[in-house]
């Protein structure tokens, strides 16, 4: 099976956004990591190709940067990297679908299968994989936690509210978004990180590729903290005490019950 | 004024509660026409509630000689021709694990913008306020194009009632779709628990909580404080006390309830992407240096085991 794993160079979700102008922020304080999301997609890419054989290759578009989130997943076990740069950490959902559509293509095999994480952390978009199947004319089901390829066809489930699952078939090749619950990500171990070191990364502009990155349809206009609670009102008294106000407060002051 | 649809989500043959923040969203104070969308339901016993909150146009969604209800790529196509059969300039919907996939199929096939998990809109500017970086910060996206399409995150927008006289309307597009992607099963839980994003109030345990059995301290205080769910911290969830249908937080469930109890909870930044716009949180710890209390409205200290049964009684007894 030929894999390819779509995975995003993100700050890491402990760092602090420090936030420069209107919509900008200071990048150069936050460690980056792969979006912990992707991480379902390749362990589930390298499970497979451990099983029925074939080839993981994971592919980003980020800043020269992100080829240590390559790396990261390579370690993992995927064979090879593949980067598209691209100066904007908010880039156009659609552009990014357009990009990793044209690196897939360009690298020359025929996709069996294209993984994706449900969401990245930090721009949140929860649509580059249904852009991307849309491009590729591929079916695409995301917020999987189940997964299994046999026949030529994706057997997945997905959560569908408080417990329930649904199950669904897709036609290989496809794409499909993974989530938690899925597997759980392996943790490289020291000789996987030096391995990874030597596996060959494909760098190219996504000009190159013939992607104009000026079309978006959405603008950042502003990004601004969200403001955060100045600390609680604590409520003194015995156990007893204590909830009496507490119900009197939610009901009468917040009115919430 | 402009013609604003609404994707309405039934469950369990009931109207989800958190449709109505949705259609004020779109009514914007009467100034847009409402249009609300049912894919494969009958409009009837819906018809009043959803009148009540400002829907005009009822329109109840069939794809001529198709059944849309196996077919998420079928439903999304109808739900886009819906845009063109009624000149929408807008077309909202829930957050939600149906929502989020929906929009996201009908932004893809008509090449538009989407912003999904929205917490604000303005029409009228086509803008949206979301949330970035984990809820650490929010960003306001101008969307440029002629249709704006929000799942919004549920429970953010406050419902408020405007009522209209509603007409009911059937729109059955000729949409066609080769089917690549089927629902086969639908595993339903046998529990009659309530979503967690569709909660008005959650109560949610931590690592402290100890076993699966110990969440009924908390489903007893949910019970007796009226619609309310209860979750769980990713800690406890590794540890194998709750479901991952229970988690909050960044790799859980994304939550906006009016209130948020979270019992042993140390206050995680990851947890709190899940749940940060909740409108009051509530901390129950009982360490008083607990990090949670620097970011919560209302703290108590103390044990979880002894506050949350008090509190069940004192519920009971007002
Ligand atoms: C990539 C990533 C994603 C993550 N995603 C999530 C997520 O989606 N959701 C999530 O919750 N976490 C997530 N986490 C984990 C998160 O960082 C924390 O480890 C976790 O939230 C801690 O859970 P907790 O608050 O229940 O437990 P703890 O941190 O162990 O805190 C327990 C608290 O309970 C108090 N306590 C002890 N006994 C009692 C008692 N009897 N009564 C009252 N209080 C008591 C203690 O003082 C302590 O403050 C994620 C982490 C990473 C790295
Ligand atoms: N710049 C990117 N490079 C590689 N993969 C990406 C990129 N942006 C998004 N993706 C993939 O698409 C998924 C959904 O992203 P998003 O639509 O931004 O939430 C992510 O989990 C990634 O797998």
């Amino acid at each position: 099976m030929q894999i390819y794993v779509c995975v995003k160079h993100v700050p890491d979700t402990a760092a602090n956004i420090k936030i420069v102008g209107e919509t900008g922020y200071n990048d150069s304080a936050c460690k980056f990591i792969a979006n912990p999301y992707d991480e379902y997609a390749i362990e589930a890419a390298v499970q497979l190709v451990e099983k029925q054989g074939g080839e993981a290759v994971v592919v980003t578009v980020g800043p020269e940067s992100a080829v240590g989130t390559l790396r990261s997943a390579m370690a993992m076990g995927a064979a090879r990297g593949i980067l598209v740069k691209v100066d904007s950490q908010f880039l156009d959902s659609d552009i990014t679908a357009q990009a990793l559509k044209a690196a897939i293509e360009a690298d020359g095999k025929k996709a069996d299968l294209i993984l994706t994480g449900k969401g990245s952390v930090d721009t949140e978009g929860f649509q580059t994989m249904y852009r991307l199947a849309g491009a590729m004319g591929l079916p695409v089901v995301n917020e999987i936690v189940k997964l299994d390829v046999n026949g030529g066809k994706a057997t997945v489930e997905r959560e569908i509210g408080a417990g329930s699952r649904e199950v669904l078939e897709a036609n290989l090749p496809c794409v499909l978004g993974a989530t938690k619950g899925l597997n759980e990500p392996r943790y490289p171990k020291f000789p996987d990180i030096m391995k990874a070191k030597k596996k060959p990364v494909d760098q190219k502009a996504i000009s190159d590729l013939g992607v104009d990155p000026s079309g978006a349809k959405t603008r950042l206009l502003k990004l601004e903290a969200v403001p955060e609670r100045s600390g609680a009102k604590m409520i003194e008294g015995a156990p007893r005490e204590q909830v009496v106000e507490l119900v009197r407060i939610l009901r009468e002051e917040e009115k919430v019950l | 004024m402009a013609n604003i649809g609404v994707l309405i989500e039934i469950e369990g043959g009931e109207l989800k509660g958190t449709n109505f923040g949705v259609l004020t969203a779109a009514h914007e104070q009467g100034k847009n026409d409402v249009y609300a969308f049912l894919l494969g339901e009958k409009a009837d016993p819906f018809k009043d509630a959803l009148a009540a909150y400002g829907a005009e146009k009822i329109v109840e969604v069939s794809a001529a000689g198709a059944d849309l209800s196996k077919n998420p790529d079928l439903q999304a196509k109808a739900l886009a021709a819906a845009i063109d059969e009624y000149s929408l300039t807008g077309m909202l919907g829930l957050a939600s694990a149906v929502g989020r996939d929906l929009f996201a199929r009908m932004a893809a096939d008509l090449n538009l913008p989407l912003v999904s998990d929205g917490v604000a809109v303005d029409l009228d500017r086509k803008t949206v306020r979301k949330s970035h970086f984990s809820g650490k910060t929010f960003a306001t996206i101008q969307i440029e194009a002629g249709v704006l399409l929000c799942a919004i995150r549920p429970n953010a927008i406050e419902a408020k009632e405007a009522p209209v006289e509603a007409e009911v309307v059937s729109f059955s597009p000729s949409v066609s779709d080769p089917g690549r992607v089927r629902v086969v099963e639908a595993k339903m839980s046998a529990s009659d628990k309530m979503d967690l994003t569709e909660a008005p109030i959650i109560i949610t345990g931590g690592r402290p909580i100890g076993s699966a059995e110990n969440y009924k301290v908390l489903e007893e205080c949910a019970r007796a404080l009226g619609p309310a769910a209860v979750g769980a911290s990713r800690a406890a969830v590794d540890a194998g006390y709750a479901p991952h249908s229970m988690q909050v937080g960044q790799t859980g469930k994304t939550v906006s309830p009016k209130l948020y109890i979270g019992c042993g909870l140390s206050g995680s930044v990851q947890h709190f992407a899940g749940m940060k716009t909740s409108k009051v949180i509530v901390a129950i710890n009982t360490d008083k240096d607990a990090p949670i209390f620097e970011k919560c409205d209302y703290g108590i200290i103390g044990d979880l085991f002894e506050v949350m049964p008090a509190l069940t009684k004192a519920l009971k007894e007002s």
